[in-house]
């Protein structure tokens, strides 16, 4: 049982960034100061999050009760193993963003970045905020929260494409928030608590298959949107119309892996394996997240657009976070876990190498890139490990999170997706490897004049390739992401047989 | 049947005015008539309450020494009452009537319901 | 002891304010509308102790000439008069500081009659909610709408004809109100509330009974505009004044609810609604059709202030809905959406005054960036309303829903579920329609120069109402709790 105490940290780590917002406002007509807002914010936030570390890996929770936000049910932050871990991931990304994103948006020269950079911390905020909810109704709060705030970042580009995503964006989220409050809803109905309890809040709870089949898929399908799982993924390439950088922190780590955690939150901390397994609802989440790997895996083949190719790669592996969760065992929900660290540190770097690309010399297709290996052998490097990685070849961390989800799968004795695992692996390698090998081994004149991207960018790519490859190594380096996931597993699989 | 319509003939008549007073109000074109149906649903409404409240063998509410103070003598005074107060509304309501109307006249040269919606556009 | 005469204070102070901004408007115009302003601020005052004395210590009842109820004519000021009066009377202060400006541009030289008619709307309503017997709430209805009438008819060219079919309409609902009032008054003998609420329960089979009770939620339904007797509604919000439909949309139809509220859960009992006629049901059934009717019509508008009109039939079928389910939460929901639309419909009404003002229209077609960069807190507080009408927490629309999802469930009913949700995000598109435009539309040079108005922000005393009530949508919606625990649940009636 987690041990809880209160304490003021997890609020500041969900306001620090919302705090910033008017500051940035006001400096929009002094673009260093403002970009020194994003930069301090994005440190102090990983500050206080890495903080809370300690704590969490010794089975203490920091928590705080803000006020009450509907009878019964206060607006209530605990910084939770699992929260920690989520909030360690996106605020630390967010660090190596923010350089990034300095160097994208002037190296583009881009329009409204006060706008840009404000959204993005609220995003931020949001992103936090849903990774210490102690539980549902904060939760959709700050679900729906990010939810806006990613809006005006979809659509920067202010193009008709951008604005057909935008829209596309929010009738796929919005539809999903609304879906939610009714899961909550029937939860509240059926419990008269929202809390998220470990190993189950429906543990126990007394009701017909029908009711709780129902009441899954409304979870899934209010998760699952922001999760891309299939098919409810569409918006997520089309999304791809924003920015790189927003591409690559909200649309690899934060927006798509708040719905993976929501759905980790679901399995674990609303259903809980006993209730999951009882009602069959595993098998479920098992046929969605196993199809939905293979077919975003075939679909990411077609495409020759880099950042759609990366975003389909995303909705599969998103799918394998999910599927880790749907096995039910203590090994596959640990590699679930801790393939949302994984995925996004190597998808992170495959987007901003697509930034770096696109700033220097204006390319987004695939089949235009012959040659640029040479041009940017940095930056392809790095990008060589993420693809490698994300195939599952040691000793990119990519491996460690599959090697654990391919145990897990064992464990239960699930041969199918075994093999889904398997297959996923090798379209993996059958989508990225073309990429690399046109970056290095076609010959082409076409990028001789061209040199690597501003250090800006070079720079966080080259620290977060490194980062996938030490993590492969040692999945514990540094923020202890190994242990921090099987305790999570631990506490939700506890008190569950098979 | 008949006795039973009969025995409640003031009330059917004022049902009766009542439909005529919605009538006029939805059915007329001309907007001084759709008034007119408006005075007479009004007026049903008022009759309705007057007619609740008499009695036969009652007299007015002064107390009488001759009757007594006992209530059945006398009629009840309070409907009578609440209708002034709803007949004082109803006038100022067709007072602000006429008033619209004329502005509409001002405006469209028309109180003719079809020509209006033409005009209108 | 004034605590005691808290409940006569506050039609009196309105009336006296009303006879003399008229009076002295007439002699010196200059004195209008600081009179105006300042009885409403009092009245506002007087509103909000008198709140505060109802949570503490209950209902307030006030006898006019000593004449004790039944026999006597009484005020009483309950937690649910006392928060329907203070919403009331807050939105219309902040309506009228935004009006000097507005008002004096629209409607000069008759700016006096403006601020005295507004003034006796406001008596009307707050006489409406703390009538204390059948009758003398139809007169105070009646004030009201005819002020309404008055204030509506005197905006653009075609506002008389829709003021004169809004009074024929209403003139039905108040007589229907009135017939139904004629037959409780025969059956029971009794106008005072409290009286009539005792002997019904033993009567509540009898058919005249039954007859009074359908007259009146039919009059009522047309008062408070419930889908399918909304037809006035449109015309009316359209082509009023900006201030008449910034005064009437966001109060008017609340107060026809809360009357609806006082006859079915305090004059009636709730379970006489809920099981001896299907009352309850069909006004849940005619709220889920306003919901859809109305989103679905503002979706297809080309005018900002019909858009705004179609959707408050949809949230008034929000409010019928909470009242239709018939339990705690509904009432819960039903009321807290009272306050929480009184402000978003108010802000946005305001906002299409802002609009009206500077750029001469509110065409939705017309909109483009320029509005944007003209008007930034404008548009930033109709962002915020917007958000707020979707239900996006935290902002305060979000719990009205929450609460009446919460309400559905509770009853199991899965089609009123659907149809709040499912509402959501019609208002959703909408909303972002206009965001869209305003946001991402350049707009070219040579067009949208169609006046030669100047395109800037408002002056302060129009911004300051509009951003008081956007931000207060975030304090309510925060705060919510607070106010469910601490003042709706005190009103929650017994029985329900």
């Amino acid at each position: 049982m987690v041990e809880q105490y209160t304490s003021n940290i997890p609020f500041l780590a969900v306001a620090v960034s919302l705090g910033i917002v008017p500051l940035i406002l006001l400096s929009s007509r002094w673009p260093n100061i403002r970009e020194g807002w994003t930069i301090a914010a994005s440190v102090v936030k990983f500050g206080l999050v890495l903080s809370l570390l300690p704590d969490a890996l010794a089975n203490k929770a920091a928590s705080i009760e803000i006020l009450e936000i509907s009878p019964g049910i206060t607006l209530a932050l605990k910084a939770d193993p699992l929260g920690v871990f989520f909030a360690l991931i996106a605020s630390g990304l967010w660090v190596f963003t923010s350089f990034y994103s300095i160097g994208y948006v002037r190296g583009l020269d881009e329009h409204k970045q006060t706008r840009y950079f404000a959204s993005f911390a609220v995003c931020l905020s949001a992103t936090i905020g849903i990774a210490f909810s102690a539980n549902l109704l904060t939760f959709l709060i700050f679900y729906e929260i990010l939810t806006v705030a990613t809006y005006p970042l979809v659509i920067h580009k202010e193009t008709p494409v951008a604005i057909s995503a935008g829209r596309k964006y929010l009738v796929y989220t919005l539809t999903a928030g609304v879906v939610l409050i009714a899961a909550l809803g029937w939860t509240y109905q059926l419990k008269g608590s929202l809390d998220f309890v470990p190993g189950g809040l429906l543990d126990g709870v007394d009701v017909p298959q029908g009711t709780m089949t129902m009441l899954f898929l409304l979870f899934l399908c209010g998760v699952g949107v922001k999760a891309g799982i299939m098919p409810l993924h569409s918006w997520l390439p089309a999304a791809m119309a924003a920015p790189t950088p927003v591409s690559a922190l909200l649309h690899a780590v934060a927006v798509v892996k708040s719905g993976v955690f929501g759905v980790m939150r679901v399995v674990g901390f609303v259903f809980g394996p006993g209730v999951m397994l009882k009602f069959g609802l595993n098998d479920i989440l098992l046929a969605f997240a196993g199809g939905t790997i293979l077919l975003a895996s075939i679909l990411a083949l077609r495409e020759d657009n880099l950042k759609r190719r990366l975003a389909y790669s995303t909705v599969g592996h998103l799918s394998y976070i999910v599927l880790g969760a749907a096995l039910l065992s203590p090994g596959s929900f640990t590699g679930g876990l801790l393939h949302i660290a994984t995925h996004a540190t190597m998808k992170i770097t495959l987007f901003f190498c697509a930034g770096a690309i696109y700033v220097n010399v204006h390319k987004e297709n695939i089949s235009e890139l012959d040659g640029i290996g040479k041009a940017m052998p940095w930056t392809m490097a790095a990008f060589t490990i993420g693809a490698l990685g994300l195939a599952g070849i040691p000793p990119v961390n990519g491996f460690s999170s599959k090697w654990l989800l391919a145990g897990g799968a064992l464990e239960v004795g699930n041969t199918v997706a075994l093999t889904i695992l398997l297959v996923s692996g090798l379209l993996n390698a059958g989508y990225f490897f073309p990429i690399i090998y046109r970056a290095f081994f076609k010959p082409s004149a076409q990028f001789e004049k061209y040199r690597e991207a501003s250090p800006l960018m070079v720079m966080p790519i080259l620290v977060t390739g490194l980062l996938s490859v030490l993590f492969g190594i040692w999945p514990n380096l540094f923020l202890r992401f190994y242990d921090l996931s099987s305790m999570i597993a631990m506490s939700v699989f506890g008190g569950f047989h098979r | 049947m008949a006795e039973y319509f009969l025995s409640y003939y003031t009330y059917w008549f004022i049902f009766a005015l009542t439909v005529l007073g919605l009538y006029g109000m939805l059915v007329k074109k001309n907007l001084v008539k759709k008034l007119i149906g408006m005075t007479i649903f009004q007026t049903s409404v008022i009759i309705f309450f007057v007619a609740s409240a008499s009695k036969w063998n009652a007299t007015i509410p002064v107390i009488d020494p001759a009757i007594g103070t006992d209530p059945s003598g006398y009629i009840n005074p309070i409907p009578h009452t609440l209708m002034l107060t709803a007949i004082v509304v109803g006038v100022a309501t067709i007072g602000l009537a006429l008033a619209l109307l004329m502005s509409i006249y001002h405006r469209y040269h028309t109180l003719d319901e079809p020509h209006l919606l033409q005009r209108m556009k | 002891m004034i605590e005691h005469n808290l409940p006569v204070l506050v039609p009196l102070i309105l009336l006296f304010g009303a006879l003399s901004t008229s009076l002295l408007g007439s002699w010196k115009r200059a004195l209008a509308y600081p009179l105006a302003l300042a009885s409403v601020a009092a009245a506002l005052v007087i509103a909000v102790l008198g709140l505060r004395q109802t949570i503490s210590a209950g209902a307030i009842r006030y006898y006019l000439g000593g004449w004790a109820a039944p026999i006597g004519i009484e005020y009483v000021l309950d937690p649910l008069s006392a928060f329907m009066l203070t919403v009331v009377l807050a939105v219309a202060v902040l309506v009228f500081v935004h009006a000097r400006t507005v008002v004096a541009a629209e409607l000069q030289g008759r700016t006096v009659p403006f601020y005295a008619v507004a003034l006796l709307l406001l008596t009307g309503f707050s006489g409406i909610v703390m009538a204390g017997d059948l009758f003398n709430l139809y007169v105070f209805l009646e004030i009201s709408s005819l002020a309404g009438y008055a204030l509506i008819a005197v905006g653009e060219k075609p506002s008389p004809v829709a003021a004169f079919r809004y009074l024929l309409v209403g003139t039905i609902g108040a007589s229907f109100y009135l017939l139904g009032v004629g037959f409780i008054y025969i059956m029971t003998g009794s106008l005072n509330i409290a009286d009539v609420a005792k002997i019904l329960p033993a009567l509540v089979r009898e058919p005249p009974v039954l007859v009074g009770l359908i007259f009146i939620v039919v009059g009522l339904a047309i008062k408070m505009a419930l889908f399918p007797l909304h037809g006035w509604l449109p015309d009316a919000y359209t082509y009023a004044p900006s201030s008449s439909s910034a005064l009437i949309a966001p109060i008017g139809t609340k107060i026809g609810a809360y009357v609806l509220l006082r006859i079915l859960f305090f004059t009636f009992e709730p379970a006489a609604v809920r099981d001896t006629l299907p009352v309850a049901d069909i006004i849940l059934g005619l709220s889920l059709g306003g919901i859809l009717f109305g989103s679905i019509m503002a979706i297809a508008q080309k005018e900002l202030k019909r858009m705004l009109a179609y959707s408050s039939v949809a949230q008034i079928g929000y409010i019928g809905l909470g009242i239709g389910l018939a339990n705690p939460l509904g009432f819960v929901g039903a009321v807290l959406h009272v306050l929480n639309h009184a402000f978003m419909k108010g802000g946005l009404f305001l906002v299409a005054g802002n609009l009206r003002l500077q750029i001469g229209h509110s065409t939705i077609s017309g909109f483009d960036d320029s509005l944007r960069k003209a008007m930034p807190w404008t548009m930033a507080a109709f962002a915020l309303f917007s958000l707020s009408m979707i239900g996006i927490p935290p902002t305060a629309g979000f719990f009205s829903k929450w609460y009446l999802v919460l309400a559905g469930f509770e009853n199991s009913n899965w089609i009123a579920i659907v149809v709040i949700l499912a509402s959501s995000l019609l208002n959703a598109v909408y909303f972002f329609r206009i965001l869209e435009k305003v946001y991402l539309k350049s707009s070219k040079k040579g067009e949208g120069t169609d006046s030669n108005l100047p395109r800037k922000e408002v002056n302060t005393s129009m911004l300051a109402p509009t951003i008081v009530l956007a931000v207060g949508l975030l304090v309510l919606g925060v705060l919510n709790a607070v106010i469910v625990t601490e003042i709706i649940v005190l009103m929650i009636p017994s029985g329900l």
